[in-house]
């Protein structure tokens, strides 16, 4: 284990290589460059290969190759980048063909502009592509986070044969932080699906299309189950439940500047606590809605016009009126004073 | 009784779902065959595409993996970049290659890619009930160009052999038919050479082969037959366009 300083972007794509990711395929776009650029100069010390495709959506399409063949492999982009990968995420999951996508989301919509922005959370969490699937998402709000959630991308994805994305934006790929490395310590699972030539075996076949009757439906019901199954992977960091009268929830590099919101309100005696979904998907509804038999009031906090939102809503069910929102579209980031500024006003209309 | 005729090893007995006259059966058939010439059974990974040739699966005997429309040879990319000891092979139609896939196919050839690309040409969209493909022959009707493809609107058809073996990245490049047996006979050779560039490590193999769609043609199989020879042909030429004679 060492110490190294770092950007998150980097730390993903050192995750990536301790995890045991050999194959990067991808396209540049700002933000999220130094993840192809850290993987083309390391990945070949390691046996690995590094191609820079023709585009986003031949980069898809060969991490789907490659995973195919069981080898674990990476593909990142950021926001424009991904909208060219859903088609082949949406075969990936059809197929259940497993890989890791990074999205180190930008503003939009179209092209935008490189400035963070949380406007992906639908595409992520609603699937993104075409047809009923879901892929697991995880959010990093910190360059360690990111560095240890990308090796559990990895693992996530080979359990549930299923593609997992890591949904950080510009904030988190480009800030600079101490991150502490560790070895790998899973093991990748005996792969029986795999294509690897039909020597000595029945062959195999890797697809999505259902034709005859009832057979897509069953499919269908089957991922259905595996997206249930899911829910075992419900990770989430609360602060200060106790006593809050208010949880505020924000997800992401936007949650650290939230966090010092929510300390700069507790110096002042509001009676505030903290929900950070760590997993996008599946969202932790349970949880939220235990808290609110306890907590009446909530309020999200998101670099958007309100998404994420939606969810915390849908968790508190009949309580959903008291749900307040601050959003901040792309452009520019909210400093502390300013997010503690607008949960303070929360505060005051709904308890003190 | 010597046998001198047999169906390959790696081609399933099943009946083919093809329309009669359809020239994908025969070659799914010379595919199969080079399979087995090449012993390649056990360590074959083909790539399916989509359309009419999706269902590559039910026929040859071989680990298969399907890709979205267009995207077969960056999906090769990745499995041949995976497993460079297996060999790893498309089969596209003109729809899936020459239109949706048109980046993925230059670019997986440019690059060098050690796999074998099959290319059936019918100058037509098949499954997806006969529009016209960028393939389509001037003045030819198709249910997208019902008063026949005008260059003036729809540009000219596109020679995807030539194309591509105009490319650095390729090693072998050719055009074939199957209208004939003479052009079988010559087709299966191409076949042959595309697939020794991949077991012998040299590169890019490609071969496009002309077909017969009388289904969207609208044509009895003798008719369509005689539309490749007479129609076809002269405007995609027969032959090797790089690595080789003519």
């Amino acid at each position: 284990m060492e110490t190294l300083f770092v950007k998150g972007n980097e730390a993903i794509a050192m995750g990536a290589i301790e995890a045991g990711c050999r194959f990067y395929f991808g396209y540049p776009i700002t933000p999220q460059n130094d993840i192809p650029e850290y993987m083309s100069k390391h990945l070949p010390a390691v046996g690995g290969t590094f191609i820079q495709a023709e585009s986003e959506i031949a980069s898809i399409n060969m991490l789907l190759g490659a995973s195919a063949t069981g080898a674990r492999a990476m593909t990142s982009s950021s926001s424009p980048g991904i909208s060219l990968k859903q088609e082949g995420i949406s075969y990936l999951c059809g197929s259940q063909i497993p890989g890791v996508i990074v999205n180190m989301s930008r503003s939009g919509p179209g092209l935008g502009g490189i400035s963070p922005s949380q406007g992906d959370y639908f595409q992520a969490t609603r699937g993104g592509g075409h047809g009923d699937y879901r892929t697991i998402v995880l959010a990093p709000s910190s360059v360690q986070e990111a560095y240890d959630l990308t090796m559990r991308a990895f693992d996530l994805a080979d359990k549930y044969r299923n593609p997992v994305l890591i949904l950080g934006d510009a904030l988190l790929g480009q800030i600079k932080e101490p991150l502490k490395t560790r070895p790998y310590r899973g093991t990748p699972p005996e792969k029986d699906w795999i294509l690897t030539g039909a020597s000595g075996r029945p062959r195999r076949i890797l697809k999505s299309l259902y034709l005859s009757e009832g057979e897509l439906t069953d499919h269908n019901w089957f991922l259905y189950r595996k997206y249930q199954q899911m829910k075992r992977e419900i990770r989430f960091e609360t602060q200060n439940l106790d006593d809050a009268k208010l949880l505020v929830v924000a997800f992401g590099s936007l949650a650290r500047i939230v966090k010092s919101a929510v300390g700069m309100a507790r110096e002042k005696g509001m009676l505030i606590g903290l929900l950070r979904p760590i997993t996008l998907y599946p969202f932790p509804y349970a949880a939220l809605e235990k808290i609110s038999r306890k907590i009446r009031n909530f309020m999200a906090v998101e670099l958007s016009t309100g998404q994420m939102v939606e969810d915390v809503k849908l968790a508190v069910g009949h309580k959903k009126n008291q749900v307040d929102f601050y959003g901040r579209p792309p452009g520019s980031i909210p400093s502390p004073d300013e997010i503690f500024h607008e949960i303070a006003k929360v505060y005051k209309k709904r308890i003190a | 009784m010597e046998q001198v005729f047999s169906r390959p090893q790696s081609l399933i007995d099943v009946p083919f779902h093809f329309c009669p006259g359809c020239h994908h059966g025969i070659i799914h058939r010379l595919t199969a065959e080079c399979i087995d010439r090449y012993a390649l059974q056990e360590t074959s990974i083909a790539v399916a595409s989509v359309g009419c040739s999706v269902f590559l699966y039910d026929y040859l005997d071989v680990d298969v993996l399907e890709a979205p429309h267009g995207r077969a040879a960056a999906v090769a990319t990745g499995v041949k970049r995976a497993r460079p000891d297996r060999f790893v092979f498309t089969y596209q139609g003109d729809g899936d290659l020459a239109a949706i896939g048109t980046a993925e196919i230059i670019h997986a050839a440019n690059r060098g890619d050690r796999i074998t690309v099959i290319f059936v040409n019918n100058t037509v969209f098949g499954m997806t009930g006969g529009q016209m493909a960028p393939t389509t022959m001037p003045g030819q009707e198709t249910t997208t160009t019902p008063f026949g493809r005008d260059p003036a609107v729809n540009g000219f058809p596109i020679r995807m052999a030539e194309l591509l073996g105009g490319l650095t990245g390729t090693t072998f490049v050719a055009r074939g038919a199957v209208d004939t047996p003479k052009n079988l006979v010559k087709t299966r050779k191409y076949m042959q050479r595309a697939f020794e560039v991949q077991t012998t490590g040299e590169g890019f193999g490609f071969v496009e082969i002309l077909s017969a769609c009388p289904t969207n043609w609208k044509m009895s199989p003798e008719r369509a037959n005689k539309r490749v020879k007479e129609e076809m042909i002269p405007y995609f030429p027969l032959g090797i366009f790089k690595g080789g004679d003519a």
